[in-house]
């Protein structure tokens, strides 16, 4: 796809933490492998869109920082996720459009000026070698390429779709509340009745140390009725996990496949975008959602025919 | 057993213990191959339970459990991977004190037992292996260390596990191996999934007579190994981690 191994970007810039992204790895969780992928996948299909990618084609995703690249051929490319000052060799460029850069210009992508992470996309893709069917760098992990570092040297792929005409993205910009719908289970009933309602009372804020693995809170711990231990389980992305502390973390991509703490609700896919753009100190208010509430009552203690239907298996040693 | 939500196209499928998962997970897998089920995005056993996501309707797929005669797991008729290990793990003294035993007779009794892979998680290609009986469950470490070398074969509650990479770690090391566990560019990149059948040998021994260790069957698989992997009582500090081994969570 390296046509003639001509079609490359040099990176200027790598920011405080750039990583190639596609749509993942889904399928491997059995093996302890995580899905990782786009945080913000309107985002990275927005920008795929613009420059006439295929939807699992790579693209870089910035954090707060932004990046700067500085291509060997000339090049279209296109700025989304979180707003940004474009530039190219230092003159304001667009956001959020398809863009033409020169060859040997630099393309900057600057800090968010609000959100977290911008997605650079370049007309044929990043082309670094798939790992287990995914270019994504999953930093759980360590699969796939390392994070940018300055000087590095990337692949491109050969610009296969047309360019369309015209095109902007259209995008939720960066929540100045997060608000999370939460689904509930599988583990609600470890934790104590009014726990939805601390949940939904607000007072949660994104914590500093949020990451591609999780999106960590601070504020009121959520009160148990059970604080036996949970034997290892599997993890959906999304999960609402809550560690001993009380205060959830919820999932992202490169989440664990297995973990040993409680998921109080599961905030469904939708919604994860905007947690992926939600800066540091963003109030997070969680709606528990009633109607699935019900779905989910609906589904408990269905037996299961051919083995011994019993309750919950005792828990009581350590 | 119950059936449980996990968001909106998912369902967490609670079960008795390890037999009952390797029973289930056998016969969801079984059922896919034939079409009479839908293709989940990812079957994730675990300790006690069933991840099922990805599924068009997950509440009729509740229902549709409901039905199912789950046969007991197949015999073990899966791959049997046999693993070389140097039994000369720091902690092999301690694990000798825990079970009452010699060195020598604790190199005895985990090359003398047929372990299973009942689950994989931490990391890409480690496995969850039970076979011990349950009176050999040994704790984890008290204090972690920051960095156990990749290929440690380690001990922690009633599993054997083997580090695919160097990470920090809280499991009891009783041996080293050179077997590679996780190789993405291999075909497939772990040695060891699910169901995957294991016996550990003594590479010494082996040295000296050749491959001693047979597998033959009757592996016990260790009645039921409900497995406290202790998750979270030794990290208070530790979020994400599910386990083992340790105190990684490996964000960067």
């Amino acid at each position: 796809m390296n046509a003639a191994g001509t079609r490359v970007v040099e990176v200027t810039r790598a920011g405080a933490l750039t990583t190639v992204q596609d749509l993942g790895r889904a399928g491997q969780a059995h093996l302890g492998v995580p899905g990782s992928g786009a945080l913000d996948l309107p985002a990275h299909h927005a920008a795929n869109r613009l420059v006439g990618n295929p939807p699992d084609a790579a693209t870089l995703e910035t954090t707060l920082t932004g990046c700067a690249l500085r291509p060997s051929v000339p090049l279209v490319v296109a700025v989304t996720g979180a707003p940004c000052a474009v530039r190219v060799d230092g003159r304001p460029a667009a956001w959020g459009t398809a863009l033409r850069v020169p060859a040997g210009a630099v393309l900057d992508v600057g800090p968010a000026t609000h959100g977290v992470r911008c997605y650079l996309a370049v007309a044929g893709g990043v082309a670094v070698e798939p790992v287990l069917g995914s270019r994504s760098a999953d930093l759980l992990s360590g699969l796939g390429p390392a994070p940018l570092r300055d000087g590095d040297v990337l692949p491109l792929g050969v610009a296969g779709g047309a360019v369309p005409p015209v095109g902007a993205a259209v995008l939720p910009g960066p929540p100045s509340v997060l608000v999370l719908p939460v689904l509930p289970g599988p583990r609600a009933d470890w934790f104590a009745p009014h726990a939805p309602a601390v949940l939904a009372g607000g007072g949660f804020r994104v914590a500093a140390d949020s990451n591609r693995i999780a999106l960590r809170t601070e504020g009121p711990a959520l009160p148990r009725i059970r604080t036996d231990e949970l034997a290892s389980e599997g993890m959906v992305t999304g999960a609402l996990q809550v560690p001993p502390h009380g205060r959830p973390m919820l999932f992202l991509a490169d989440h664990p496949t297995t973990g040993g703490y409680p998921v109080i609700g599961v905030v469904p896919p939708e919604a994860l975008s905007a947690a992926a753009q939600a800066a540091p100190g963003t109030p997070v208010r969680f709606v528990p959602s009633h109607g699935i509430a019900l779905r989910g009552i609906a589904l408990r203690g269905v037996p299961v025919g051919g083995v011994p239907v019993r309750d919950l298996p005792g828990r009581g040693r350590s | 057993m119950r059936t449980l939500p996990a968001g909106r196209d998912g369902l967490l499928v609670e079960l008795g213990g390890t037999d009952e998962v390797e029973a289930f997970y056998a016969e969801v897998l079984r059922r896919t191959a034939a079409g009479e089920f839908p293709a989940a995005r990812d079957v994730v056993p675990a300790a006690r339970t069933v991840l099922l996501t990805g599924l068009p309707d997950p509440a009729r797929t509740a229902r549709e459990l409901a039905s199912w005669r789950v046969p007991p797991a197949p015999p073990r008729t899966g791959t049997l991977v046999r693993i070389a290990v140097r039994y000369d793990g720091p902690d092999l003294a301690e694990v000798a004190r825990l079970w009452d035993m010699t060195p020598r007779e604790v190199v005895a009794t985990h090359t003398g037992t047929g372990f299973r892979v009942a689950f994989c998680g931490f990391a890409p290609g480690f496995g969850y292996l039970t076979g011990l009986g349950d009176h050999l469950r040994v704790p984890r470490r008290e204090v972690p260390r920051t960095a156990v070398p990749a290929g440690s074969v380690a001990l922690a509650g009633p599993y054997t596990g083997v580090y695919p990479r160097s990470s920090p770690g809280g499991w009891q090391l009783i041996g080293t191996t050179d077997a590679v566990l996780w190789d993405p560019a291999r075909d497939p990149a772990a040695l060891l999934a699910p169901g995957t059948r294991v016996r550990f040998t003594d590479a010494d021994a082996d040295a000296d007579a050749g491959d001693g260790a047979d597998a033959g069957d009757g592996d016990g698989d260790g009645a039921d190994a409900p497995g406290d992997d202790g998750s979270g009582a030794e990290r208070a500090a530790e979020d994400t981690s599910d386990v083992p081994p340790s105190g990684q969570r490996g964000a960067r």
